[in-house]
């Protein structure tokens, strides 16, 4: 009885140690609305696995993929302003996927599954791709850390300084779109970006430097799934929304103690 | 007299039609101290930016030495509050950094006690020494500085000015740098590039600050609109900071029939 409870446990804090990382990025570059884009593109990702059979969760991160591509080209046209595109682009995948969705006549999809997400119903095999996923990002990120950070700090001074900005600033979005590929299962299309920047915020309070405000980000993640999972179990409520509802506690409790910096001045 | 350090020849660059440069011809040598002048929107950031790779001439050629490593000194750092950064880590960014010459860094510029702040708390004067430190860090034999004095009283440009003209001594790097406010860098400058679109004139501050197309820009030196506010403190500061009455200027309160009390 207790086996789902543990999967769903093992597998929400595979999730939200890596998000934390990505989300402090996302916080600090302003890329909420991107991460929201991406995640809105998912459930498409979700009806096109369905119409050609494939993987699900390899369709979906190939979309968020194909999706943060077609998002940096035509951001470069300067077309139209970045808002406006990411708009346009979140609501017309979002609502393209609904549409396929309702051509699966033969297939019962519970559709609240994918748009908040069923911590409960995490099998074996989306834990194995919860942690190769999370394994490939945390290698990513540690690898390619300094860049990373340079570029999110001033731009032009890391192109100066011969940085490869325009990759990784690309790697970024890839790793952010992966990361929103695998936990949309988890707490579902429309709270994914919830999971990356509210224990980001809230670490925000805590910390000193930027390693600390990534590591800080993945535990108040992994509380806040233990928390929200607790919830859930004890009075029967929704799985992703309380795990949600508990960060945002945590973030509300940040910033409403008198809380010193975790580490102090070294 | 070896090859120069950076040569613009004829560069131009027109934006959605608008000429931001004209045929733009100037040299940098290595130990040389250019001050790029001009009025704004006069292109002097755009020359910077192509200089640096940050964008590419519509025509003309920019030769650059093989050996040239820039430090570029950005006209303002914005770091998002979001992220929490101190002195050293901002410093530690800079690609291929030896950790270990940081805190010589910013002894040398004078900051040496920051190493541990927030660059958000930190003043003008010492976030454009923290932003010199970063290029320096860089190892340069270019100094590319915009704005180098932006936000900082006259006291403290004077001494970055020193400091900068130290540093080339020290270095034997060139150094380009931008700027409105002229007539504190001409002391320090080698030769003075006068631009608005296309190089109005060029040579030494001497000659530049006499030069007819200077004046037509900047007006005759001397007859500036900007008048000094000359003025007397009647105190002065003791060592601690506290104000001690200058006994010279203190005088009583003398009363006359216009007092009304």
């Amino acid at each position: 009885m207790l086996d789902f409870l543990l999967k769903a446990l093992v597998g929400g804090i595979g999730v939200a140690s890596v998000a934390g990382p990505l989300g402090a990025f996302v916080v600090w570059r302003r890329m909420a609305y991107f991460g929201d884009t991406l995640a809105h593109s998912a459930l498409l990702g979700v009806a096109l696995g369905f119409l050609f059979d494939i993987n699900m969760n390899l369709a979906i991160i190939v979309l968020c993929v194909g999706l943060a591509l077609v998002l940096v080209t035509l951001q470069k046209k300067h077309i139209i302003a970045t808002d406006t595109l990411l708009g346009i682009l979140a609501h017309s995948s979002l609502s393209l996927g609904l549409v396929a969705v309702s051509f699966l006549d033969n297939i019962r999809i519970d559709l609240m599954t994918y748009l908040f997400g069923d911590l409960l119903a995490i099998s074996s095999n989306d834990i194995l791709w919860i942690y190769g996923g999370g394994f490939v990002v945390i290698s990513l990120l540690v690898m390619f850390w300094k860049p990373l950070l340079a570029m999110t700090v001033n731009e032009e001074l890391a192109k100066v300084e011969g940085y490869p900005v325009e990759a990784i600033r690309l790697l970024l979005m890839l790793l952010v779109a992966l990361v929103i590929a695998v936990a949309m299962k988890i707490v579902g299309v429309l709270l994914i970006t919830s999971l990356m920047i509210i224990p980001a915020a809230t670490a925000r309070k805590l910390s000193h430097t930027p390693v600390q405000m990534a590591t800080i980000a993945s535990m108040l993640g992994c509380i806040a799934i233990c928390g929200g999972l607790w919830a859930s179990y004890q009075w029967d409520t929704p799985t992703g929304p309380s795990v949600v509802v508990c960060a945002t506690f945590l973030f509300l409790m940040a910033y409403s103690l008198p809380l010193k910096r975790l580490i102090a001045h070294k | 007299m070896n090859a120069p350090l950076v040569a613009f020849e004829d560069i131009s660059i027109a934006f959605d039609g608008r000429t931001l440069l004209d045929q733009i011809s100037m040299t940098i040598d290595a130990g040389e101290i250019v001050t790029l002048i001009g009025p704004n929107g006069s292109g002097k950031s755009t020359l910077i930016r192509t200089l640096l790779g940050l964008q590419t001439a519509t025509s003309g050629k920019l030769t650059r030495d093989k050996n040239l490593r820039i430090g570029y000194m950005p006209q303002k750092l914005h770091i998002d509050s979001t992220l929490p950064l101190t002195v050293k880590h901002f410093l530690g960014l800079v690609r291929g950094v030896n950790k270990a010459d940081i805190l010589p860094t910013l002894e040398r510029l004078g900051i040496a006690h920051l190493i541990s702040s927030q660059v958000h708390v930190l003043s003008g004067g010492e976030t454009q020494r923290l932003l010199l430190a970063r290029a320096l860090l860089n190892q340069p034999n270019l100094l590319v500085l915009d704005e180098p004095v932006q936000g900082v009283d006259v006291n403290g440009q004077i001494e970055l000015y020193n400091l900068i003209e130290n540093i080339r001594n020290e270095l034997g790097c060139g150094v380009l740098m931008v700027s409105h406010d002229l007539h504190l860098v001409m002391a320090k400058t080698d030769t003075v590039v006068c631009i608005n679109q296309h190089v109005c004139c060029s040579g030494s501050p001497q000659h530049v600050t006499e030069h007819p197309a200077y004046q037509a820009l900047f007006g005759v030196p001397g007859s500036e609109s900007i008048a000094i506010y000359a003025h007397q403190h009647d105190h002065v500061h003791a060592e601690d900071g506290h104000v001690v009455s200058d006994p010279q200027q203190h005088k009583p309160h003398q009363h006359s029939a216009s007092c009304n009390h």
